[in-house]
């Protein structure tokens, strides 16, 4: 046991597993204010106030709603598959939640703050309880791993995603329900394709699926002004991949103006409707973590992820631009919701099947031709 | 022991505890997500033989797609709990006990006979085993598209026309099907553009009188 210990693999593990949980600490941050801000700026953008009592300016508006979840009471409605309707919630969240060991933060090898106190406390620590720990935290990688199917363990993730909600339609046992999760699995299929065919652009630039990878040839600019971002890329096929993706991201998480599982106006509230208290929290937050997902990956994929002014020089700056650019995203989509009326269901459809993915196939064509001709 | 055999002994029993599963579930959607989690089983094996390409793949197409359509399927039909046929199927079961034997025998004797010890797994951190970059995404790809490029497009042009046979057997009736809805449409927009002449004419009427 204690060779198992002393391994290369388990502090590896154990070194992956303090940075899981000092980024999943920041998502959450992120997710709970993603939702605060979203209820000013509709607020804003419909002549409102918004939630603004609980701390100064409604800063503290996610913590309260958050206690509130957790003391509502818990129904558990009679009809329902009890198993499956309590599992739903976490099939939807685990892998949406899974996915942040590939984000890209920042660069590699940033100069780790107090890294040398840090690595002999905790090398102290280790050979007080008996093991021969030779640990150096000088300068760290800001992203928990990275391998050369980063794209593609993103992408299986999120189908992984829908079984939760199908799940969570069905077992409710409630038409409603079934109704919202017969929509949401069909339109998350139908828009999954569109969205995987749309980032073969990317790859064609990159040449690799790893997303760190990805970023790192991002650095730098075309004749020392346009930064070298792969949405410039190959043009026009890096902008129509872009655009392809944005449009299918916002349907694969079911946002308006697609958000016809949860239409709140013919389902009530669709897939989540008998969920109440902290389950209906878990579908909420799977939700926020989804759009995170999808908005870390067009920034790390299009816009350059933690690339920037002078951060070669100073490598902090690094997640700095890379968390701008996700707020961006966030915002626009908070934006849209506040723009858009919800599509039609077979609108729907036709659009995702007759327009965005013969553009998509059209773009990987387009995207291998410029390629071959100046990469 | 290594951290890839706690991976790997962590990853087969649940496989084979989610594979029971299947078969002993009387309910088809608890059969179904059985299966889903021995397929995240599997392709949590490949990881750990640095097959990364076939894991992911393993995910997104048979967990991520197929299944999808096989729950999809189950819930919109609403198929209820198998109902016990036990009289045709008890010599079954009678079989099915000593088969499972045998075929677990077997592999224990295979074992024994062939006597390799297996090779020793890479370790994860490990970037100098050459069997690290094998099942990479690069080396499948080039693989496939220079030296099985021929069987692989074979595959693909199968499995075309498979589709495009399903898309015949079920557009069986559809010229029929196509001119019942043409006409019923063509109906509807008639009557409608007649309900709203007729409207407009009436509110014509009202404004004027």
């Amino acid at each position: 046991m204690s060779s198992l210990l002393n391994s290369i693999d388990f502090q590896y593990v154990i070194g992956a597993l303090v940075k899981i949980v000092v980024f999943w600490l920041l998502i959450m941050m992120i997710v709970a204010y993603t939702v605060y801000a979203e209820r000013r700026v509709l607020a804003v953008i419909q002549n409102r106030l918004g939630p603004n009592r609980v701390g100064w300016q409604g800063l503290l508006q996610p913590f309260a709603d958050l206690i509130k979840f957790i003391f509502k009471e818990d129904i558990i409605p009679l009809s329902v598959n009890k198993w499956l309707y309590l599992i739903a919630p976490v099939v939807v969240l685990v892998p949406a939640m899974m996915v942040l060991i590939v984000y890209p933060f920042g660069p590699e090898n940033v100069p780790m703050p107090f890294g040398a106190e840090i690595s002999s406390a905790i090398n102290w620590l280790g050979s007080a309880i008996g093991f021969d720990w030779n640990i150096k935290i000088d300068t760290i990688d800001l992203h928990v791993t990275n391998f050369n199917i980063g794209l593609l363990y993103v992408f299986a993730l999120t189908s992984l995603g829908v079984y939760g909600i199908v799940i969570a339609g069905w077992s409710s046992n409630s038409k409603y329900s079934l109704l919202g999760g017969l929509r949401s699995s069909a339109q998350m299929i139908s828009y999954e394709l569109a969205l995987s065919l749309s980032v073969i652009a990317v790859v064609i630039q990159a040449g690799t699926l790893d997303l760190v990878k990805i970023v790192d040839q991002q650095s730098g600019a075309w004749f020392g002004f346009i930064p070298k971002w792969n949405i410039l890329g190959l043009f026009p096929a890096g902008l129509i991949a872009f655009i392809v993706y944005l449009v299918s991201a916002i349907a694969e998480t079911n946002r308006v103006p697609f958000d016809l599982p949860e239409a709140e106006t013919e389902l009530v509230a669709g897939f989540h409707t008998e969920y109440s208290a902290l389950k209906f929290a878990l579908f909420f937050m799977a939700e926020y973590v989804n759009m995170m997902t999808v908005s870390v990956l067009a920034t790390s994929l299009f816009l350059g992820g933690w690339n920037g002014p002078f951060v070669s020089d100073f490598k902090w700056l690094g997640p700095v631009y890379f968390l701008l650019k996700v707020f961006f995203f966030l915002f626009l989509y908070i934006w849209i919701r506040g723009t858009l009326p919800r599509f039609r269901y077979d609108q729907l459809m036709n659009f995702g099947w007759k327009i965005l993915l013969p553009t998509a196939i059209f773009n990987i064509v387009l995207a291998s031709i410029i390629g071959i001709i100046f990469l | 022991m290594e951290f890839t055999h706690v991976l790997f002994l962590a990853f087969a029993a649940l496989a084979v505890v989610a594979a029971f599963n299947i078969i002993l579930q009387r309910n088809p959607i608890y059969c179904a997500i059985g299966l889903i989690v021995v397929l995240c089983a599997l392709a949590g094996l490949f990881l750990t033989l640095h097959a990364q390409f076939i894991a992911a793949i393993q995910i997104i197409v048979y967990a991520g797609a197929i299944m999808v359509l096989f729950v999809f399927v189950i819930m919109l039909l609403n198929v209820r709990e198998e109902e016990s046929k036990t009289d045709r199927q008890k010599i079954l079961k009678v079989i099915a006990v000593p088969l499972f034997l045998a075929l677990l025998a077997e592999v224990f004797v295979v074992i024994r006979l062939v006597n390799n010890s297996p090779p020793a797994i890479a370790s994860a951190a490990d970037n100098t085993n050459p069997a690290a970059s094998l099942g990479s995404v690069e080396s499948i790809a080039t693989a496939m598209f220079t030296t099985y490029v021929l069987p692989f497009e074979a595959t693909s042009v199968l499995i075309l026309m498979a589709i495009v046979g399903a898309m015949l057997l079920a557009r069986k009736n559809s010229k029929d099907d196509f001119e019942r809805i043409e006409q019923a449409l063509t109906l509807e927009n008639d009557e409608t553009e007649q309900a709203m002449q007729a409207d407009a004419e009436k509110s014509k009427e009202e404004v004027a009188a």
